[in-house]
């Protein structure tokens, strides 16, 4: 069965990675490589794209030289990537015109501002599911026609190419024969209609965006070209943003079906089916996936800022602990937090909140109160965060959440899983697979070379490593709730008009 | 290891055979366990004490480790940084061998099970991190008193069966733990559960400190053929143990 094999390339924010799989979803190799971090001031990052591609190939021939496979044993490749991270070059020399502006890059904030005008962050949101932020492609794009030498010219002339690291992927892999990317990618540009999964030329006209510069929407999965070089003649058969390349490796195929990833900061996506849910509380409506000419299928998209990173505070800058793993430990050596709650603030209140005047705050302290207690509500609140999403989501959707898939690094945190079963009162499970993202382009590739024949046999090859049930009366729940909202409240306003020098945009 | 100093490193292996735990070890223990003359572990713990990397328990006369090395940073190695090492390892043993997976540690007199990975079947489990093993009736526990010092004394007098299988006296135990060191992992047959059987093998550290124990359990008709586990499941069951050991620092052995 020399065709059964797919591979899925990564392209991260701070790495490449590829991973070949076999048709029963066992990874055969996975190669990575990192690249560098540009920041030219603070608040800027950027990513030299040429590098980018350079390390792309490299981890493609590792991971196939380490599984010892040559591109003709692949039935497929899947891409899935960091999402909005932008970059422009050059359709005839391939040269990108300036290194990539990566998502976190602040840098559009004012240009937002200004986009907004009179009309409110949301100008925009009825038709491309998002606020007006930093974080999306449109503004970035805007940036560096404006900032660009002869850019702009070059892109009115029809020279210049716009792409997310799907497009730049795939326009690379094909020899530059193919310029497309998928709906998920194009969904974070806010230049997207959600409802047509065309670019919209209002928005386009809005931000002075040549349409000329942009690819070709296309589903998530269905073949885009066939690879030279590293992959020669593999058709690559996918494309979705990490987070919805997460939500479809985890198999969340049907309306209520969630998945959040746990790092450094979370991503939290709810399948709400064939239609996309406006969201009343701030979270962002997103196409989930498309598969070929089927319907899209939306999700609801929650982040939280604080909760990988909230562990490496402890061990950083308070100096608690010594490894990430020993939170749970401390977090173990007391009965419960004591009375403590911590809302993590640190740049203001997030989804479903929204409160830019937030900052973070520990209540409940008395002389009982030791550092296992601030453990304690250190591991609480990513719980109690993830708790407030869910709420919001249930009320923007209507749909009920029926149990939550985990993937990411938190995962190994038995005490952090268990807790957040017990706040959500939903089992909490953990697959097999922890490269869910990988796992989510490689299947839907895989889907469009017949390697697995529908989605039921995706869903057939999810197993279960752990499950978390809840474990706690509902009257412990509900008074750990109320006390975390109280707290929530505290944490509001507490910045004074005069210090908005610590107001800097995230 | 050109220039290095032997009395440095065994220094350093004293530390290291300390830092498993919570635990406490007579100067015979290292020694033994170290393959070291009485007179140099002890004149190796003296200096150690001195330095308040050591502490001798004034009743017992046994060592730990000391507060001043606690200070220092990283005391021993935490259970659940263990579990973080150990996820990916885990998760491939379960699926390889289609059985559950568990890795447990020394805590009070038995064995806790600081994680655990479902049988890859979908069947309705428990996760069952933070329950208790008894140490003479399971394949960890009796990883555990084979190649971990300390584990011996934790045993109550009275070994009490929990099946007809259970190994109740001394001296069949202690034939069991010579057997499970010459062959380096453990089986159990229905010793603690009736209808269960279960293959560990131990999970060392710096210089081959024991830290815990890694292993597959469930039907017995399943994990052995004609009494006897297949080499295929003790292989799979040794190399697991091996990589986790391998990521947490152990040299090849």
């Amino acid at each position: 069965m020399a065709d059964r094999f797919v591979a899925a390339i990564d392209q991260g924010t701070t790495s490449s990675r590829c991973i070949v799989f076999d048709g029963a979803s066992h990874v055969l190799a996975v190669d990575q490589r990192e690249h560098r971090q540009i920041f030219p001031r603070p608040g800027w990052v950027e990513h030299d794209a040429t590098e980018i591609w350079a390390r792309v190939q490299e981890v493609t021939a590792g991971a196939l030289r380490k599984a010892g496979l040559a591109p003709s044993d692949l039935a497929a490749v899947g891409i899935t990537n960091q999402r909005e991270t932008t970059v422009l070059w050059d359709r005839a020399t391939g040269r990108p015109v300036h290194h990539a502006l990566v998502w976190q890059d602040t840098r559009t904030e004012a240009l937002c501002a200004e986009l907004a005008g009179g009309h409110g962050r949301d100008r925009f949101a009825a038709t491309t599911g998002l606020p007006l932020a930093s974080y999306f492609s449109g503004p970035k794009i805007r940036w560096l026609l404006d900032h660009v030498p002869g850019a702009r010219e070059r892109a009115e002339r029809g020279e210049l190419l716009f792409g997310t690291m799907d497009t730049w992927v795939i326009w690379n892999l094909t020899g530059g024969a193919v310029h497309v990317t998928d709906v998920t990618n194009a969904g974070r540009t806010m230049l997207m209609d959600l409802r047509t999964l065309d670019w919209d030329d209002g928005i386009l006209a809005a931000f002075g965006i040549p349409r000329s510069l942009l690819p070709e929407i296309r589903s998530s999965a269905e073949v885009y070209g066939h690879a030279r070089g590293v992959l020669e003649g593999v058709p690559i058969a996918a494309a979705l943003g990490d987070q919805q390349a997460a939500l479809f490796g985890q198999t969340c195929f049907s309306v209520g079906d969630a998945k959040s990833t746990y790092g450094t900061g979370s991503f939290l996506l709810l399948n709400t089916g064939e239609e996309p849910v406006r969201s009343r509380h701030g979270l962002l409506t997103t196409v989930g996936y498309r598969l070929g000419s089927d319907a899209p299928v939306y999700a609801l998209e929650g982040s939280i800022a604080n909760t990988g990173s909230l562990t490496q505070w402890l061990r950083d800058k308070i100096g608690l602990i010594s490894t990430a793993a020993e939170i749970e430990t401390l977090a173990l050596s007391v009965r419960d937090n004591g009375g403590l709650y911590l809302v993590p603030a640190f740049s203001g209140l997030f989804a479903p909140h929204w409160r830019p005047d937030a900052r973070g705050v520990i209540v409940g302290l008395t002389g009982f109160a030791g550092k296992g207690h601030l453990a304690r509500c250190v591991l609480e609140a990513t719980a109690f965060q993830t708790r407030d999403v869910v709420d919001a989501m249930v009320l923007d959707s209507g749909v009920e959440l029926k149990a939550l898939r985990v993937d990411g690094g938190m995962t190994a945190n038995h005490l952090l899983m268990q807790t957040i079963a017990d706040m959500l009162d939903v089992p909490v499970m953990r697959p097999f697979v922890s490269e869910t993202t990988c796992l989510g382009a490689a299947h839907a590739a895989g889907l469009v070379a017949g390697v697995w024949p529908d989605l039921d046999a995706l869903r057939a090859e999810w197993r279960r490593a752990a499950e978390w049930t809840p474990r706690i009366e509902d009257g412990t729940r509900d008074r750990m709730l109320r006390k975390y909202r109280k707290a929530v409240e505290l944490a509001k306003g507490w910045i004074d008009e005069d210090d908005e020098i610590e107001v800097e945009p995230a | 290891m050109a220039g290095s100093i032997q009395s440095l490193e065994r220094a350093a292996a004293i530390l290291r055979l300390l830092a498993g735990g919570e635990r406490t070890l007579a100067l015979s223990d290292v020694a033994l366990t170290l393959g070291l003359a009485k007179g140099t572990a002890h004149g190796i713990l003296r200096t150690l004490q001195q330095e308040g990397f050591v502490e001798q328990d004034p009743v017992t006369g046994r060592y730990r480790l000391g507060a001043e090395l606690l200070r220092l940073g990283n005391g021993y190695l935490d259970v659940n940084e263990l579990r973080a090492r150990s996820l990916m390892w885990a998760d491939d043993l379960a699926r390889v061998t289609g059985e559950s997976v568990r890795i447990g540690v020394l805590h009070q007199g038995g064995v806790l099970v600081i994680h655990h990975v479902f049988r890859p079947d979908e069947s309705r489990q428990v996760l069952e991190v933070g329950s208790m093993l008894p140490l003479h009736a399971t394949a960890w526990g009796k990883v555990l008193l084979a190649f971990d010092p300390v584990a011996p004394g934790e045993l109550d007098d009275g070994l009490k069966p929990c099946t007809p299988a259970t190994l109740t006296a001394r001296a069949d135990l202690d034939a069991e733990c010579a057997r499970i060191r010459a062959a380096g992992w453990a089986g159990e047959r229905e010793e603690a559960v009736e209808g269960v059987a279960a293959l560990a093998a131990p999970i060392r550290g710096h210089r081959g400190a024991p830290l815990g124990a890694v292993g597959i359990g469930g039907a017995i008709e399943r994990l052995t053929s004609d009494g006897a586990f297949p080499g295929t499941l003790v292989a799979a069951v040794r190399d697991t143990a091996r990589a986790i050991s391998r990521d947490l620092g152990a040299g090849i052995y």
